[in-house]
């Protein structure tokens, strides 16, 4: 025998959270209560016109606070926290904010280096979005990130060197959108691009490099744009990678510190 | 030793509904760095194995809750009263087909149940986790949610509109 539909039923049966054959006996009911099926279908629509209207959040840039704050320390970890978070550092993965006191004023290069190293260390081991845009769509995707950023951007060459283009995505930090070029070569082994729009009073530096919790970091400064790239793979090839970085940036040597 | 759970993985999530729950972008990315930090903080309640991201969406409820409550000494029976006084001409122009503007006339715990099911489509029995009542509760203010939302959305007056001259 069937039991009656009741209200709780109509809503189940928009959620989806009915067993089949209950919502076969739903949709029986709603074929002779026109009433109730005009209510399904405006909650239907509410649940659509919900999605239309905030799944935009989904697709936009990680602000990197936001990003730095999921990857921050507890200020007073017990010990086994920091037991877990040192292990964490010393595997190689992630571990920021242990070495650093997150509240500590950082000169504006190292900030920028820091930024970039993490989200280095929180995108390139995705195995499934590693980027949102691939490099399938590189020319889409050089268009779209160079006009978020302000300025035409260009995504390195490093197939001389056995990486390819994977792809990239967008981010955001407190100077604005970021763009991330992610690469990869035939070992799989992962490097990443980080522009953003340089802070005013940091015109220029030198081709500068910096180790930040394992992830090494070739990082400069050019007129209004700061890039760098981050990697976690032998130091020799990081540096080549980071020379021809920036001699295709710039266009011209680079001279490391 | 335990590993470290990925909160960046729920980022998106959280911020979507955070924006929805807030209406204001900037105040939702303050409520998912406050529940980031609280959830920092207290890890160690978290049983590994179980569902983080209920997690996180119930520790941002309580977030949430607790800044209404700092905001609003004494609730607004919002819920039950809500008289807005208008001209019988402006019924038209007041009727809320917007969506965001329906969704900031619900109550709060109302627009809390509407989005965890029908955005962030959990369970009935997450959502009941995430807002620490009983499920029938849910089901209740889902209810009056979606048709209040109807009705607004519908240009019909959800609530009693005082006409005045």
């Amino acid at each position: 025998m069937t039991e009656p539909v009741r209200e709780d039923d109509l809503h189940a049966y928009v959620d989806g959270a009915l067993a089949e054959a209950r919502r076969l006996e739903v949709e029986a009911w709603l074929a002779a209560h026109p009433d109730d099926a005009a209510r399904v279908q405006a909650w239907a629509g509410q649940n659509q016109a919900l999605h239309a209207a905030f799944d935009g959040v989904l697709n936009e840039p990680l602000p990197i606070d936001l990003v730095r704050a999921a990857r921050r320390q507890p200020a007073h970890m017990p010990y086994k926290a920091v037991a877990a978070a040192l292990a964490l550092v010393a595997s190689g993965l992630i571990g920021y904010g242990v070495g650093q006191r997150a509240d500590q004023p950082m000169p504006a290069p190292l900030h920028f280096a820091r930024d970039a190293a993490i989200a280095h260390a929180v995108f390139s081991p995705e195995v499934r979005h590693p980027v949102e845009v691939d490099a399938a769509h590189a020319a889409h995707l050089v268009s779209w990130l160079s006009k978020r950023i302000g300025t035409q951007l260009k995504a390195p060459d490093f197939g001389a060197l056995g990486f390819e283009l994977l792809g990239g995505r967008l981010l955001s930090d407190e100077s604005g959108p970021v763009a991330q070029f992610m690469y990869q070569d035939a070992r799989e082994r992962r490097v990443t691009l980080y522009v953003r729009r340089a802070v005013a009073g940091n015109r220029e530096t030198a081709f500068r490099h910096v180790t930040e919790n394992g992830v090494e970091v070739f990082y400069w400064i050019d007129r209004d744009f700061g890039y760098a790239l981050s990697g976690q793979i032998a130091h020799a090839d990081m540096q080549r990678l980071g020379d021809a970085a920036y001699q295709q940036l710039v266009g011209k040597e680079a001279a490391a510190d | 030793m335990r590993a470290r759970p990925d909160l960046i993985e729920h980022l998106p999530r959280l911020r979507r509904y955070a924006r929805a729950l807030t209406g204001d972008a900037a105040r939702a990315d303050d409520l998912v760095q406050d529940t980031l930090e609280r959830a920092l903080a207290k890890l160690d309640l978290w049983q590994p194995g179980s569902d983080l991201r209920a997690w996180l969406f119930t520790l941002m409820h309580n977030l949430f809750v607790n800044q209404l409550r700092a905001r609003r000494p004494q609730d607004t029976a919002l819920d039950e009263a809500l008289e807005i006084p208008v001209s019988g001409g402006q019924m038209e122009a007041l009727a809320a087909r917007d969506l965001h503007a329906a969704l900031a006339r619900l109550p709060d715990e109302q627009r809390a149940v509407i989005l965890l099911v029908g955005l962030e489509q959990f369970s009935y029995a997450e959502a009941a986790q995430v807002l620490g009542v009983p499920a029938g509760t849910v089901m209740s203010r889902l209810a009056r949610a979606r048709e209040r939302m109807r009705q607004m959305l519908a240009g019909e007056p959800a609530v009693q509109l005082k006409v005045v001259k």
